[in-house]
């Protein structure tokens, strides 16, 4: 029988909900409410209300074109992703439908790679693009990041797929699909909720990476990391400026989120429960 | 129409001829006012020379020197003029990481740079970083609380005198704090201060053979004065307050005292942004009549990386951006207060600088004060006022700094603080073959 949720209980749950969502939305709410204070109010200390002024936005964009950085950020987050997922896909699909003695071995030391801290392999990275002729450029950073994330990619498209029956692809091969209509045409309709919510999570984790981002990058290829990082003075006051321009870099990824926010909770719950 | 097309074709191959040839230099810099006006004002420099464009970029201040450091380690060749501090210069150049400033031009007048500021930015005679700006440190006060308090700030305070007046200036029911200084952790932080101020108490971080110092009695009156000090007339949270705090304090007319960088007599005078701008005077940071003040000396200064291949252009820059030239066009355009301070003696003969700048005459006198070769009472085998030019020191006055601010918090006790960071010092200095 199943149990009776009561009016109180879903009053408790919703109110619960909401608080830690404020919770998590606050540092990005504050962020936003400190873009739009003089940098004297923005130091003075805690407060709610700002005087909504426009003085930040206005110096933040006098200062450094935003455009330029913008559209680095995007080239950079959607290249990598794409470069990644074309690694991944058949990566992944290797894993989960034709899996080796040693295959959850390569899974761990794929991922045992995110646990290396980045600035252990700064040197040899730096060097590397030095002598490549990649620092400062937009493909070599786009490789970069889709290394980054490929453990991950990886990991999320195998779980995905091996949600997938496999007779379904045996059924296809018996009526003469190849192999790369079998991943095409089969196997990627049916993993569509998870790649979609792959992307988007790749998408937003190339677009916040901001070690390798302002670490291999001059002018050219700088995307928005560099753009924030630039704001902090080490003499001067600086808060409602740097808020102003988090916000800027930030808003372009936030409104994405929330567009896709059912596909991104969706892909990421799919097969969560059996 | 055919010879309205050859012509565009020509102008267009003449245009794509001369971007070819324009060279194009990479500046990397910190984000404070007077670097953000010379990027407004690089127009006169690309005017008088068209063959050169400029790039920047902007970082913030620990990833710019992360940022350069790799770049100029690696000979990595991503830019042509770094924005590099008074601690850097003596360590890269005796690397041979930084090309010596030779081709300043015949009119830069380089023995105009005041001789303190050019001391700590060359090494055997040779000038390896032009400064950009340069700073001291000095009390910045309160005349109506000092008055109040019935007290007349000498020129050349003692810290006995310090105290007194913090005493008495202190009035917690109106929000009034005696005393603001640094607390925040960090080499450049509370370190600068608190080395700067040790300095004056006859302290010194090692001994002629590199042996950690911080066991000895001067280093413990430097400490204890200090954190007794704030804790009877420093502000609350203290230990996490720099630069741009101390600031916003003063600003807001809650310190009675501020001693911090000469830089930024002009954010406290300031009508616009200071509660209490006409009501600062200025004074030398304060002694123990030992010989020594408790004031630093610090630059920022442009320098050019040895793997550039664009010297010549990259020289030509330098030299315009500190040039007396410079200062005028600052001074056309935006008044002689917004002149970087701190570079040159010809501004501070400038009879138009000392009038809108009426803490001139005290900066020059702090920045003179200071001796970035001799730093010290007793005898010491290094370089650097508030610093020690050595690249352990980064890493070793951050741990150092995290210690004294855990001690200003009341974490730790003064004498625990003292024994830990003698502890790291001899360890660091140990691992890095100092101390045999």
């Amino acid at each position: 029988m199943a149990r009776a949720v009561t009016t109180q209980h879903k009053v408790i749950a919703t109110g619960a909900a909401w608080i830690v969502a404020l919770l998590i939305f606050f540092p990005i709410l504050y962020t936003i409410i400190t873009s739009f204070k003089s940098e004297q109010e923005a130091i003075q200390g805690f407060a709610l209300i700002p005087s909504g002024t426009f003085e930040s936005y206005t110096e933040v964009q006098a200062q450094s074109g935003y455009f330029k950085f913008f559209f680095n950020s995007v080239l950079l987050s959607v290249g990598s992703t794409i470069l990644a997922l074309i690694v991944a896909v058949p990566a992944a699909w290797s894993m989960a439908f034709s899996p080796g003695k040693r295959t959850k071995d390569i899974l761990m030391w794929m991922l045992s790679t995110k646990m290396m801290p980045a600035v252990a392999v700064l040197f040899p990275i730096y060097l590397i693009f030095r002598d490549t002729g990649l620092l400062d450029s937009r493909i070599g950073l786009m490789v970069m990041l889709m290394l980054i994330n490929l453990p991950i990619v990886i990991w999320m498209l195998y779980t995905y797929f091996r949600e997938i029956p496999g007779e379904i692809l045996e059924a296809a091969r018996m009526d003469g699909a190849t192999l790369w209509g079998e991943i095409a045409y089969v196997l990627t309709p049916m993993a569509v909720p998870g790649i979609a919510s792959t992307m988007l999570l790749n998408i937003i984790l190339a677009w916040n990476e901001a070690f390798w981002t302002i670490r291999l990058t001059t002018t050219e290829a700088a995307p928005l990391t560099a753009f924030i990082s630039s704001f902090s003075s080490p003499q001067g006051l600086f808060w409602a400026k740097l808020s102003a321009a988090s916000t800027l870099a930030i808003a372009p990824i936030l409104i994405m989120g929330w567009f896709s926010q059912k596909q991104l909770v969706r892909g990421l719950t799919f097969g969560a429960v059996k | 129409m055919k010879l309205r097309t050859l012509t565009l074709g020509l102008l267009s191959a003449s245009a794509f001829a001369f971007a070819a040839h324009a060279e194009s230099i990479t500046i990397a810099t910190v984000n404070n006012g007077d670097m953000v006006r010379m990027q407004k004002l690089t127009d006169d420099f690309t005017k008088a020379n068209p063959d050169i464009t400029l790039n920047w970029v902007t970082l913030e201040e620990n990833v710019l020197r992360e940022r350069v450091t790799t770049d100029i380690a690696t000979k990595g060749g991503q830019y042509d003029v770094m924005t590099i501090g008074t601690y850097e210069v003596p360590i890269w150049a005796k690397q041979s990481w930084l090309l010596p400033l030779d081709k300043l031009g015949d009119d830069y007048d380089a023995k105009d740079i005041i001789p303190a500021i050019a001391g700590g930015l060359s090494v055997d005679g040779k000038l390896y970083a032009a400064p950009f700006y340069g700073e001291s440190s000095f009390v910045m006060y309160r005349k109506d609380l000092m008055e109040k308090a019935g007290l007349t700030m000498p020129d050349a305070p003692t810290w006995d005198f310090i105290k007194q007046a913090a005493d008495k200036m202190t009035d917690r029911a109106n929000g009034v704090n005696g005393v603001c200084l640094r607390g925040k952790a960090g080499w450049g932080e509370n370190m600068a201060f608190l080395t700067a101020m040790s300095n004056s108490f006859g302290a010194r971080w090692f001994d002629e053979n590199w042996k950690p110092q911080f066991d000895q009695p001067e280093w413990k009156n430097t400490l204890q004065f200090y954190v007794d000090l704030m804790k009877a007339d420093g502000p609350e949270g203290a230990s996490s307050n720099g630069f741009n705090e101390n600031l916003a304090l003063f600003q807001q007319g809650k310190c009675g005292m501020w001693i911090d960088a000469t830089v930024a007599a002009s954010f406290v005078s300031d009508p616009k942004a200071s509660t209490v701008a006409d009501k600062v005077g200025y004074a030398l940071a304060p002694d123990n009549g030992l010989g020594k003040r408790g004031n630093w000396l610090w630059a920022w200064s442009l320098a050019i990386p040895a793997g550039t291949q664009k010297a010549d252009a990259a020289q030509k820059f330098v030299s315009w951006a500190t040039s007396k030239h410079y200062a005028e066009l600052v001074a056309a355009k935006e008044g002689w207060a917004n002149v970087p301070p701190g570079t040159r003696s010809s501004l501070y003969a400038n009879a138009e600088y000392q009038k809108a700048a009426p803490f001139a005459k005290m900066t020059l006198d702090s920045i003179n004060a200071a001796d970035p070769t001799h730093p010290t009472v007793k005898p010491v085998p290094y370089v650097g006022v508030q610093f020690v030019a050595i690249p352990e020191f980064q890493g070793l006055g951050t741990t150092v700094g995290q210690l004294f601010s855990a001690a200003l918090a009341g974490q730790s006790s003064v004498d625990d603080a003292l024994k830990q960071a003698q502890d790291a010092a001899t360890a660091t200095m140990t691992e890095g073959g100092y101390i045999k």
